[in-house]
């Protein structure tokens, strides 16, 4: 049998059904997009908060508050990839802590400046790589071996630190932590644009990216067409840890200092990034400008609550609140449809 | 043999022997007023545990259980400061309430809009703890404004034992009744197992699933109040981040994060396991902060060994030729 002669009669046999690559875009369908709806809320909420408040429309202020997210939203990004492929990393706080204080036990022990950021690397990426052995190896659940993962890091950070706190690290650090670029542009933010940019080419250019998606869809069909799903998901855990020593980096040179309460609570920050971005939680589904468009609305309503005077905490409420419309609204709106017809 | 190749029977060695070895290394670990501090101090992991592995059996989650904890814990505090004349079953009531009320609100997102678990708690849990600052402006209700009646329950005696106790021996009851003679227990290990077949079948997992979690809920608000009592302060960080213990008992208990398996008596061994561990640290003078990180090994461990033999492997979709095929799909 000679395919090249076999295969065209027969695909044009069967073309009764055509089947797009891709459907052909219409408005209602480009507003009817996730990510059209997040940059509609943002808008929103950032013109909201230009009227509200007096102060908010300053450049200078403006781009400082990007400090508040940028570590978490570096992490947000593999997270995404991890989500998409259908699973889920509880144990990037842990990581985050174990790796500031490795530097910090780096710099006592007289390592270069220059070394520290490497140091924060290797440590949350061995961190990752504990969990993606654990998750493909033993065929674990990740949620489960997260959650055991998280109470280990964090908890030999904090046996390495004990009461104290590691502080007075090189200026090399506070210069990436607290520096600017032009004078104006915070370095964190800058590295913040990089990474997603590449996140945004690795997952929606590459065949890499594709198969992420075909993973997340169905890993068996994946692991049946020849994708090396487990090896994937050990690279992408990899990636989650390396991200996150890497905001450990940035975090621990913008606060000085090394404590034990590093980072708390940010695992579900994170992943409520990743989510209100649209990256679905049974996997398959999502794309970085939704994730980065979260983030900015999410670092808007903060930044805005702080400039109103309002604690911090009912941030946590706001960002509940949204996280919850935002998924039931659709559902809702579509059973309402559903009935009514 | 077979005995041993159970989990719930391995586990509960694995506590005793746990004890023991500390017990040998100081006595006064095992002497009656220590272990007897031991029980009562498991007893809230205990009742979070048990409707939380409920929960995780129907192949969901509850990440509020603990926010829930703290409001409906501040709400009682709250009443008890305000209006000390109030009779405290009042108080109690009202914290069952909150958290039922807090519940259905899970259950509602999660049965009727069919939303992801882990998403709608993850989201209620931010709101919840930020209902607790909101409703105690992030003051705290300390001992001195609270009556005497209202902190000294928990440990009060009854027939010697504290009532604590009682009511987490109460909950193991009920909780067992459920999981295991009840319509309602026994419909969602179906939905865990299969949640379409369960449908086919007839089971409204639309009607099951709110009332998991609202069970779910009410227990938490029920901790809530005994949480608030027992250690006789209320503020809005109370129980931070106890979510991941209570799950994490439940793991370490056998229960399949995946849904459909789970006993009682392993949720209430898992929690006991991580209380004899908290509680064994300062007695065998070890830093407490070795305390999380031996947590994160023991659960690891735990579902290591939970996870042997039952490995998902990659299934079989087409028949296998010989005869071999036939035996192993039967014993499988």
């Amino acid at each position: 049998m000679n395919p090249t002669s076999t295969m065209p009669t027969e695909s044009k046999s069967s073309s009764r059904y055509t089947i797009l690559d891709r459907e052909t875009p219409r408005l209602k369908t480009i507003l009817g997009r996730w990510e059209s709806l997040l940059a509609m809320l943002f808008v929103v909420v950032f013109v909201a908060n230009s009227i509200a408040l007096p102060h908010f429309l300053d450049l200078v202020n403006l781009l400082d508050g990007t400090q508040n997210f940028s570590e978490k939203a570096l992490i947000a990004l593999p997270m995404a990839l991890l989500i998409i492929c259908r699973e889920i990393d509880i144990s990037v706080a842990g990581t985050l802590a174990l790796s500031s204080v490795a530097m910090g036990l780096a710099k006592g022990a007289g390592f270069p400046a220059e070394s520290l950021p490497v140091v924060a690397l290797a440590t949350g990426t061995a961190c990752g790589f504990l969990n993606g052995v654990l998750v493909t190896r033993f065929a674990l659940p990740s949620i489960v071996v997260t959650i055991g993962t998280v109470s280990l890091y964090r908890g030999l950070a904090s046996v390495v630190l004990g009461d104290k706190a590691f502080t007075g690290y090189p200026q090399l650090m506070a210069d990436w932590g607290q520096g600017y670029f032009f004078g104006i542009v915070p370095r964190e933010f800058v590295v913040l644009l990089v990474c997603a940019a590449l996140f945004a080419v690795l997952l929606h250019t590459t065949r890499w990216g594709r198969r992420i998606y075909a993973i997340g869809n169905n890993p068996e069909a994946a692991r049946f067409s020849g994708i090396a799903v487990d090896r994937y998901r050990l690279a992408l855990f990899m990636l989650t840890g390396a991200m996150a020593g890497l905001a450990a980096f940035l975090l621990t040179g913008r606060i000085g200092s090394t404590r034990p309460n590093i980072a708390t609570g940010w695992e579900l920050e994170v992943i409520t990034m990743v989510i209100l971005g649209g990256v679905s939680i049974a996997g398959g589904a999502g794309t970085i400008a939704g994730v980065m468009l979260a983030v900015l609305t999410m670092g808007t309503v903060t930044y805005g609550l702080s400039l109103a005077n309002i604690p911090g905490i009912y941030m946590t409420i706001v960002v509940g609140v949204l996280l919850l419309v935002t998924i039931a609204l659709p559902k809702l709106l579509r059973m309402r449809h559903a009935r009514g017809a | 043999m077979s005995i041993l190749k159970q989990r719930e029977p391995l586990l509960a060695a694995m506590v005793v022997l746990l004890v023991v070895a500390v017990g040998l290394r100081a006595p006064a670990f095992l002497s009656a007023g220590s272990l007897a501090n031991l029980v009562t101090d498991s007893t809230l992991l205990v009742m979070l545990a048990l409707t939380q592995m409920l929960v995780i059996v129907t192949r969901g989650v509850d990440l509020s259980v603990a926010s829930n904890l703290a409001l409906s814990g501040m709400v009682a505090a709250m009443l008890g400061a305000h209006a000390p004349g109030l009779p405290l079953p009042l108080i109690v009531l009202a914290a069952v309430a909150v958290g039922l009320a807090l519940g259905v609100v899970n259950g509602w997102l999660i049965g009727y809009l069919e939303l992801p678990p882990i998403v709608v708690t993850l989201g209620t849990m931010s709101v919840y703890r930020g209902a607790v600052f909101v409703l105690s402006g992030g003051a705290w209700v300390s001992a001195h404004q609270m009556p005497a009646g209202f902190i000294a329950f928990p440990l009060d005696r009854l027939l010697g034992l504290p009532h604590l106790v009682w009511i987490a021996a109460a909950t193991l009851a009920v909780m067992a009744w459920i999981a295991r003679s009840t319509r309602f227990g026994r419909d969602l290990y179906a939905i865990g197992n299969a949640p379409q077949c369960a449908g086919y079948i007839g089971i409204p997992s639309h009607k099951r699933l709110p009332g998991t979690y609202a069970l779910s809920g009410a227990v938490a608000g029920l901790c809530g109040y005994l949480w608030v009592a027992r250690y006789a302060v209320a503020y809005t960080e109370i129980a931070y981040g106890f979510e991941f213990t209570v799950i994490a008992a439940c793991v370490i208990g056998g229960v399949s994060i995946g849904g459909g398996v789970g006993t009682v008596l392993g949720a209430m061994l898992g929690a006991l396991f991580l209380t004899v561990i908290g509680n064994a640290l300062p007695v065998l003078q070890v830093s407490p902060f070795w305390q999380s990180a031996l947590t994160g090994l023991v659960i690891l461990v735990a579902v290591l060994i939970n996870a042997r033999g039952a490995g998902r492997r990659s299934r079989q979709i087409l028949p296998l030729h010989g005869t071999g095929a036939p035996t192993e799909r039967s014993a499988a």
